[in-house]
């Protein structure tokens, strides 16, 4: 051999060799600051001087400091969080570079808003973030809807939606739900049907992971309530048909008080208490259900100890 | 064999020396004394943080320019004057020559940024009048820092083993802007899917991480640096390097000089 | 044991960015150069010298072809200290002081520290630079640059120098001194390999010579014996003014005062006496003009491009 082909050998396995060890210290070094990307939102808040510090490439470190939102959202949302401190100002931040940054304005309204651990429980700061991005991109239908829809799910304050929705159907090319929702909003806010169209829209109109997955929970969760609804309504009729309350659900479809016995979404069945309570058999797979849940029902403990 | 590394090693520093390198720090004393002036004009509050800031932001800076700039041009010019030739007709071996600039460029860098050090704390001490304990973390930002050179070196050493000097240039310095926000990066490669993710997270991990050799905020701050992240920062910091380094001895071996 | 054995060396690179073409640096190349010699490595520019010179020195590699130099594989590490190399116009550490440089050369060829101090004082009176030992090479000129390539290829005292054009771009005085540190390291025995495209030079030096062109060697031995193997002239002188028709053609002549004197090939010579013979002119003198390197070269390169002529 000569000393070339040593040298090429044991260049190679070096390099080899510190490559693996370079990544797996890394990876240590990644465990060890966790959140580190986020240090410099506790030294700089304010958006005009990260602009400056910027130097022109706002629109990239706009994009950089949204991945830092959605990261740090994942990651306490993972950890069933219920301190999102950081959320509103990191949101801040990247519109405040990138105005034109709709996907952020659509993540603060989808997690900004609502109660922990599901979100910040900000629905005012949700509210200014989306009021700043409609001042900016005033004829983008997208942004009313969110506005709407926090007034009617977060505030369940109705005459907010109403008006917001309104504003929106006003705007060019809005999508013709605005109008029909604030119709819905006008007649009998509150119903179900309601909020079905609402989150079906939120999924339509969004191309974003976490928010899609976050409206096919509250969808499927929706279907979960007025199933139980409705089975809870066969119920009485059923006791006012016989006196009694039904032993099963087939005793009850015998009785014509329901057509066929329902299934969730997860395709099991419901469970019939014998106090004639309808509950729903894996309460832990819908996280937003509000009906057919056992008394007394605590939403599963976090995995790891929320660590602030 | 050690000898030859320490002689090439050696006329490499003697050399920057000699061609006003560390002319540098004139710049960067003025620098430093007009922004402790002016910060002292300002504002009270800041004016340790100001200091600190602009001070290690400075000496990172500076210290990457120097190093790309040497590092860039370390095995070409020897080329282009057919030094190199001279040096590789003796019973040096190729893999000694780059390893040898390496160091040299590395003391180039570790003076200059001792220089710079006392520099940023005679700032300290002007606006502050006396130092304190936490004041201390302001060496680990140095030596962090010092390890950020590290990397570079061997990267633009890398680079200049196979590239003309100014592609060199732009490859070290969008590496070290890369790598600023590795950790970002390797937040947006886990958002990926599919293949992508693959690619995103494999490239994410071959960048050099500077950001978690930045504490240069958090040490204004006066925030401790956690004693394990030293270490493990070290061991990494001199483990890439060395994946640079060999790289570079590896092209450079097989290498026609043309 | 021969100094150099060149065993078939050969290089090709390819060139073109988009579709790659092979260029022949040189062609197999067999050459073998005694101990004690100086061998003259002699072509045009761009003939394939340096790219030879290189590849001993192990900066480029073969395509194929190996060599040997003082009997061990030229790859050989062992090899490197034994051997000195000037590479064609050298420029040096310009922030180097002449003394620092061959110093600095000195170590790494594994001088010991005693050893060096007296070597390179010495070195430098050798090739007179022990006024501006002290001075940084960035203020020298171009022959004293050479004459600092010089001293560090010979200072550690190695059997072999390899030299890139020595001569070039150096005054008359310069090339004279080079051209005697070059007897004085034969006369210490060193084996001399240096490449020129000065052909007086080689003529002045070598024992023996090669001669390359596009990549290819075209002839090789001694100066004398290369000069005779080709057809020479001949130098003819006859009384009176005037030039016989035939002679005219056969070459120019010159008339100086009543005599008449033309250079013309050897073959023709025959020719000539008989048309002075018929004009009844008086023959002064015939005498052949011997052949110098240059004819010798001259006539090489042109037959390789009449070959090329024909085959294109």
């Amino acid at each position: 051999m000569t000393a070339s082909q040593r040298t090429t050998i044991v260049a190679s396995l070096l390099l080899v060799g510190c490559m693996l060890a370079s990544v797996v210290l890394l990876r240590r070094v990644d465990q060890m600051r966790t959140m580190a990307t986020l240090d410099e939102v506790l030294y700089i808040t304010s958006p005009k001087t990260l602009k400056r510090l910027s130097l022109g490439y706002e629109g990239l470190m706009a994009d950089i400091y949204w991945t830092r939102a959605v990261q740090y959202f994942g990651r306490k949302h993972h950890q069933h969080s219920k301190h999102y401190d950081l959320l509103a100002t990191l949101l801040e931040i990247s519109t405040q570079l990138d105005p034109q940054l709709l996907v952020a304005y659509q993540f603060g309204a989808t997690f900004l808003a609502p109660q922990p651990p599901n979100g910040a429980g900000m629905p005012e700061k949700a509210i200014q973030l989306i009021e700043y991005g409609i001042r900016n991109n005033p004829n983008d239908w997208h942004l009313y809807y969110e506005l709407g829809f926090i007034y009617y799910t977060d505030k369940k304050d109705y005459a907010g939606a109403l008006e917001a929705f309104e504003r929106g159907s006003r705007v060019p090319d809005a999508h013709p739900f605005m109008k029909l929702l604030a119709a819905q909003m006008a007649q009998h806010a509150g119903e179900l049907q309601t909020a079905r169209m609402l989150w079906l829209t939120t999924y339509q109109t969004t191309q974003d992971k976490q928010i899609r997955a976050n409206a096919i929970a509250h969808l499927r969760a929706l279907q979960v309530d007025e199933d139980v609804t409705n089975l809870q309504r066969a119920v009485t009729q059923y006791g006012e048909k016989t006196g009694h309350l039904p032993p099963s659900f087939s005793a009850m479809v015998a009785a014509g008080v329901v057509s066929r016995i329902p299934v969730d979404p997860d395709g099991h069945a419901y469970k019939l208490m014998p106090d004639g309570r309808i509950e729903v058999r894996m309460p832990d797979d819908f996280p937003f259900i509000e009906k057919g849940l056992p008394p007394g029902y605590t939403p599963p403990q976090p995995k790891l100890p929320p660590s602030d | 064999m050690s000898g030859r590394i320490v002689h090439i090693a050696s006329n490499t520093f003697r050399e920057a020396v000699r061609d006003r390198v560390l002319y540098n720090l004139i710049a960067f004393a003025l620098l430093l004394s007009g922004a402790a002036i002016l910060v002292g004009e300002i504002s009270i509050d800041i004016e340790k943080l100001v200091v600190i800031n602009l001070g290690l932001t400075a000496v990172s800076l500076f210290g990457i320019v120097i190093a790309i700039f040497i590092g860039i041009g370390l095995v070409s010019k020897e080329i282009e004057r057919r030094t190199l030739y001279t040096v590789l007709s003796r019973p040096v071996r190729r893999w000694e020559f780059i390893v040898g600039k390496f160091f040299g460029l590395a003391g180039t860098l570790l003076v200059n940024t001792f220089f710079m050090a006392i520099g940023v704390f005679a700032a300290l001490l002007y606006v502050a009048h006396r130092f304190h304990m936490p004041d201390a973390w302001i060496l680990v930002a140095l030596y962090f820092i010092v390890l950020q050179f590290l990397i570079i070196c061997a990267l633009a050493l890398l680079f200049s083993s196979f590239s003309s000097p100014l592609l060199s240039a732009v490859f070290a310095f969008s590496l070290f802007v890369i790598g600023s926000f590795a950790e970002d990066l390797r937040g947006f490669a886990g958002m990926a899917h599919g293949l992508s993710r693959w690619l995103a997270t494999g490239a994410a991990y071959l960048v050099p991480n500077f950001s978690a050799l930045n504490v240069i905020s958090s040490v204004a701050h006066e925030r401790p640096v956690a004693g394990p992240l030293i270490l493990y920062n070290t061991a990494y910091a001199l483990t890439y390097a060395a994946v640079a380094l060999c790289g570079a001895v590896l092209i450079f071996e097989h290498r026609d000089l043309k | 044991m021969l100094a150099i054995e060149i065993l078939g060396l050969e290089k090709t690179y390819s060139v073109g960015f988009w579709r790659k073409r092979p260029k022949h640096a040189l062609r197999p190349l067999r050459l073998a150069v005694e101990e004690g010699e100086i061998f003259g490595f002699l072509g045009p520019n761009g003939a394939g010298k340096t790219t030879t010179l290189k590849l001993l020195m192990g900066l480029v590699f073969p395509t194929s072809g190996s060599a040997r130099i003082l009997g061990k594989e030229w790859t050989d590490p062992a090899v490197k200290a034994q051997i000195g190399f000037l590479p064609e116009q050298p420029y040096f550490y310009d922030y180097l002081t002449a003394r620092e440089l061959l110093e600095y050369y000195g170590q790494l060829s594994g001088m010991s520290e005693k050893e060096r101090g007296p070597k390179v004082e010495a070195m430098l009176g050798r090739v007179g630079l022990h006024d501006v030992g002290g001075v940084q090479l960035r203020k020298f000129s171009k022959g004293m640059l050479q004459r600092v390539g010089i001293a560090q290829a010979i200072l550690h005292d190695p059997k072999v120098v390899f030299l890139d054009e020595p001569m070039s771009g150096l005054d008359p005085m310069g090339r004279r001194e080079v051209r005697d540190l070059i007897e004085q390291l034969k006369r210490e025995g060193k084996t001399v390999f240096f490449s020129t495209h000065i052909l007086s030079d080689a003529e002045a030096l070598c024992d023996r010579v090669a001669i390359i062109h596009l990549g290819e060697l075209r002839g090789v031995g001694a100066v004398a014996e290369l000069t005779s193997s080709i057809h020479g002239k001949v130098e003819i002188v006859w009384q009176g003014t005037h030039v016989p028709e035939s002679l005219k053609n056969l070459g120019e002549c010159h008339v100086t005062g009543d005599t008449v004197r033309a250079v013309i090939a050897e073959e023709n010579q025959e020719v000539a006496v008989e048309a002075l013979r018929r004009e009844k002119l008086r023959l002064v003198s015939l005498v052949p003009v011997r052949a110098s390197l240059e004819d010798y070269f001259v006539q090489k390169l042109k037959q390789v491009d009449k070959m090329q002529g024909v085959i294109a």
